[in-house]
């Protein structure tokens, strides 16, 4: 393999990687920059990554099984907006559970319909979406003109979000009850709606990128195949300070060290492939150890909000 | 003139406390009606119902002559009503323009016009003569400035009738005049302001009709040129107070308390503490004034163990407090009412007994063995309870139940109890009502009387002037001077507040 090859590869195994991780980021930004902290990400990836393969396998078709997810993953952050926003409970224990049901859940129900036999979807798969001419380009052209359509959209959101929290007027009135509920109630924004609002849609990002997980990377669901990305995804949304553009990059970092550990069996390395694979997680620690600098979370996150 | 707003018999219940008992209040256009009450009088209660944060129990609100309900914030922004929060409601790291804007009808939901808006809040902030930036984050606004931002919100928003509550807490002398000059241009120009506030001087200068409130009831409305001062304190009050302290002479000869060059600085850079020096005499008071946050909180915490200064010295008894623990400053006999009750002064979910030992539980006198001596304890505080007059139903009585009086006589007794021979006492009236202010005005000059040294740090002007020997003035973590009450005016303490320095500080006498 020429260099050339080897590191086009690499860059297009890195976005495909990243993209899991980055709609669950973008979710979790959005819940954040509402003020509720979502610990419980890796369950719901879980369960909307198991929806989405007994979906596609039931209905014959990747889309709906998506969707399906996403509906999943939706109801589960109804649930959670119920438990941390109507109720006050506090929101990082609220989140262990979550972790804890989506892993008992996802296994549960997936032995309970299938056994232990191992179903692919891969006959329904994504098929790619290619720009002719495009595609030719060396180093780039394959990352970004040859993808699955949802590596497409997952990074075509980062500019929508970044647009609708700092450019829309509802994006405004978020924001603003994530740093100061009591600041937008005064000034006649209903906070539990907009909390609800975020977490609902948050968490069907977090769906979007469970499904793509296990219809789109791997073909079927395994137990525990998110191996902790949901906490990755955590990681990288205050490694990127906050900001959709910074989480992006964050998320491509942290894919970067799965995607060398994906190629490194290919080239014949003797590193260890275990050791690779620890990159992303080393970084995690680094990250939510504070060594990124001075960032400001949002003045409310993971504070319950008591209305009067 | 027409009558803007009227308020009849609203009563707001809230669990355990009648907020609202029968409150009316009539309001004409274009004036600057005054709402005066005690805190807990239930001004700013009345004032959440009228912005449509709280809902009434029962009572009715009229507008222009129609009758009104409010279910929500929003509904009484639309109908002309805006409300400037004592605790402002402004998020620091957004912008004077988008602060404004949040949650403001948009004309296209997809962009938001920030160059448009800031150009209304320009034109704006020129009529009435205000200096912003729309453009400004509020993090780096002064105070004075926030609150300029918080009123143009409001006018942004569509107010005709503005709520300021208890504007005034926060700024200088100087600033409140600005501010005043700020609310006569806005009612000339047809607005309606409704100030709310417990300080009668400043109710006297800027109000036409005066609303009295005590005790969550409406005692009386009254036009301003009608009752002098003294009657609007009968009856905010419900009595007659006596505010004169009368001291004595004491020797003030010897300094007990000598703080040379205490410096904290801080990891930005900046200092919060620069330079200060001073010292305290036995039997004097030595005020410390200043507008909150200039660095009076970090000074009382060096000298009573909490913060550790960077340099400088702050000796009493031969023990440099600005390097001592708290334990070994409190056994040297300094006695600290700290400026928040129930953050730091009483651990509310304890009951009164255990909240008079906090500090001096491990003392031989309380223990019995490795045992407290519970009977002691009891007998001691059923005493301190009746001699510094705390109204509670018992010594077992948790501390979260009293009145914010009663609390902060609890904690005056503790540390009075201890015979200390430097008492620091920050904001030792803040929030508490006109009976308990007078009582612990009078149980300070006491402690001064009786040969102790005072230091009062408060940032309510009057009652340092009234209390202290000698008083400093505060501003970004330096002293700007030291002055005695009576050679000073209001007016030159306020230059002091807002940074103006004056010559050399004079010896105590």
């Amino acid at each position: 393999m020429s260099p050339i090859n080897l590191i086009g590869g690499l860059i297009t195994s890195d976005l495909r990687m990243a993209t899991p991780i980055l709609l669950a980021a973008l979710g979790l930004l959005i819940m954040n920059r509402a003020g509720l902290i979502n610990i419980g990400c890796e369950g719901i990836m879980l369960m909307s990554a198991f929806t989405a393969v007994a979906a596609t396998y039931a209905l014959h078709n990747v889309w709906l099984g998506m969707l399906c997810a996403m509906l999943v993953a939706g109801v589960m952050g109804a649930l959670f907006a119920l438990l941390t926003v109507s109720l006050r409970a506090n929101q990082i224990v609220v989140g262990v559970a979550f972790n804890t049901l989506g892993t008992g859940l996802s296994t549960v129900l997936y032995r309970m319909l299938f056994g232990m036999d191992f179903v692919s979807v891969k006959e329904y798969a994504f098929s790619r979406v290619s720009i002719p001419g495009l595609k030719e380009l060396p180093l780039i052209g394959e990352a970004l003109f040859d993808q699955m359509p949802i590596v497409y959209l997952a990074f075509l959101l980062v500019p929508v979000v970044a647009y609708f929290l700092f450019r829309t007027p509802t994006g405004l009135n978020l924001r603003s009850v994530g740093e100061n509920p009591r600041a937008a109630d005064t000034l006649g924004i209903d906070v539990y709606k907009m909390r609800y609002a975020a977490t609902i849609a948050g968490c069907m990002l977090m769906g979007m990128g469970g499904a793509f997980l296990s219809t789109g990377l791997l073909n079927s669901f395994q137990e525990g195949m998110t191996a902790n990305r949901g906490f990755i995804a955590l990681a990288a949304v205050i490694f990127g300070k906050y900001k959709p553009k910074g989480v992006m990059l964050a998320t491509m970092l942290f894919a970067l060290g799965l995607a060398v550990a994906n190629l490194l069996p290919s080239i014949g390395s003797n590193i260890p492939y275990n050791f690779v694979t620890m990159i992303p997680y080393l970084l995690t620690v680094v990250a939510l150890a504070g060594f990124v600098g001075k960032v400001t979370p949002p003045a409310a996150a993971g504070k319950p909000y008591k209305k009067g | 003139m027409a009558k803007i707003l009227e308020m009849k018999h609203i009563t707001k219940q809230f669990p355990g406390v009648l907020a609202n008992d029968d409150v009316n209040l009539s309001v004409e256009q274009g004036e600057v009606h005054t709402l005066l009450g005690e805190n807990g009088a239930g001004k700013s209660t009345l004032m959440n119902i009228l912005c449509g944060l709280y809902h009434p129990t029962s009572g009715e609100i009229w507008l222009e002559g129609q009758k009104v309900r409010f279910s929500s914030a929003k509904d009484a922004m639309n109908r002309g009503i805006g409300m400037v929060h004592q605790h402002f409601m402004l998020i620091p790291s957004l912008t004077v323009v988008e602060n404004c804007l949040i949650g403001a009808k948009s004309k296209s939901v997809v962009k938001l016009d920030l160059a448009g808006a800031a150009q209304k809040l320009s034109a704006l902030a020129e009529e009435y003569n205000m200096n912003l930036d729309p453009m400004a984050r509020v993090e780096d606004l002064s105070v004075g400035a926030c609150q300029r931002a918080e009123i143009i919100k409001a006018l942004f928003r569509g107010a005709k009738i503005l709520i300021l509550d208890e504007p005034t807490a926060v700024l200088t002398p100087q600033e409140t005049d600005e501010l005043f000059n700020m609310v006569r241009k806005l009612t000339n120009s047809g607005f309606t302001v409704l100030f709310i506030s417990h300080k009668l001087n400043e109710v006297k200068e800027i109000s036409n009709s005066i609303t009295i409130l005590r005790q969550g009831r409406s005692v009386d409305t009254v036009k301003n040129e009608d009752l002098s001062v003294n009657e609007l304190a009968r009856l905010m009050v419900g009595r007659e107070v006596d505010m004169t302290v009368t001291r004595h002479e004491t020797d003030q000869s010897k300094a007990m308390l000598t703080v040379s060059h205490l410096t904290l600085g801080h990891p930005s850079g900046n200092r919060l503490l620069n330079d200060v020096s001073f010292e305290v005499h036995k039997g004097e008071i030595f005020g410390i004034a200043g507008v909150d946050g200039n660095g009076q909180s970090e000074l009382v915490e060096c000298l009573t163990g909490l913060r550790k200064a960077t340099s400088g010295t702050a000796v009493y008894k031969d023990l440099d407090l600005a390097k001592s623990s708290t334990r070994e400053i409190m056994k040297k006999g300094v006695s600290h009412v700290p400026q928040d009750r129930q953050k730091s002064g009483l651990i509310l979910s304890m009951n009164l007994a255990e909240n008079m030992i906090l500090q001096d539980y491990y003392q031989p006198e309380f223990g019995k063995g490795p045992m407290l001596n519970w009977k002691y304890i009891n007998e001691y505080t059923d005493k301190l309870l009746k001699d510094f007059q705390v109204k509670a139903p018992s010594r077992f009585e948790l501390a979260q139940n009293l009145s914010g009086g009663n609390q902060q006589k609890v904690i005056i007794a503790r540390e009075v109890s201890r015979e200390p021979g430097l008492l620091i006492a920050m904001h030792p009236t803040r929030g508490v009502d006109v009976g308990a202010i007078e009582y612990i005005h009078k149980r300070i000059v006491e402690e001064r009387d009786a040969g102790r040294a005072v230091l009062l740090v408060s940032t309510e002007l009057e009652e340092v002037l009234k209390l202290s020997d000698r008083v400093a003035v505060m501003y970004e973590g330096e002293i700007m001077g030291v002055v005695r009450p009576k050679e000073v005016t209001v007016e030159e303490m306020g230059l002091m507040m807002g940074g103006q320095r004056r010559e050399a500080p004079q010896a105590a006498g």
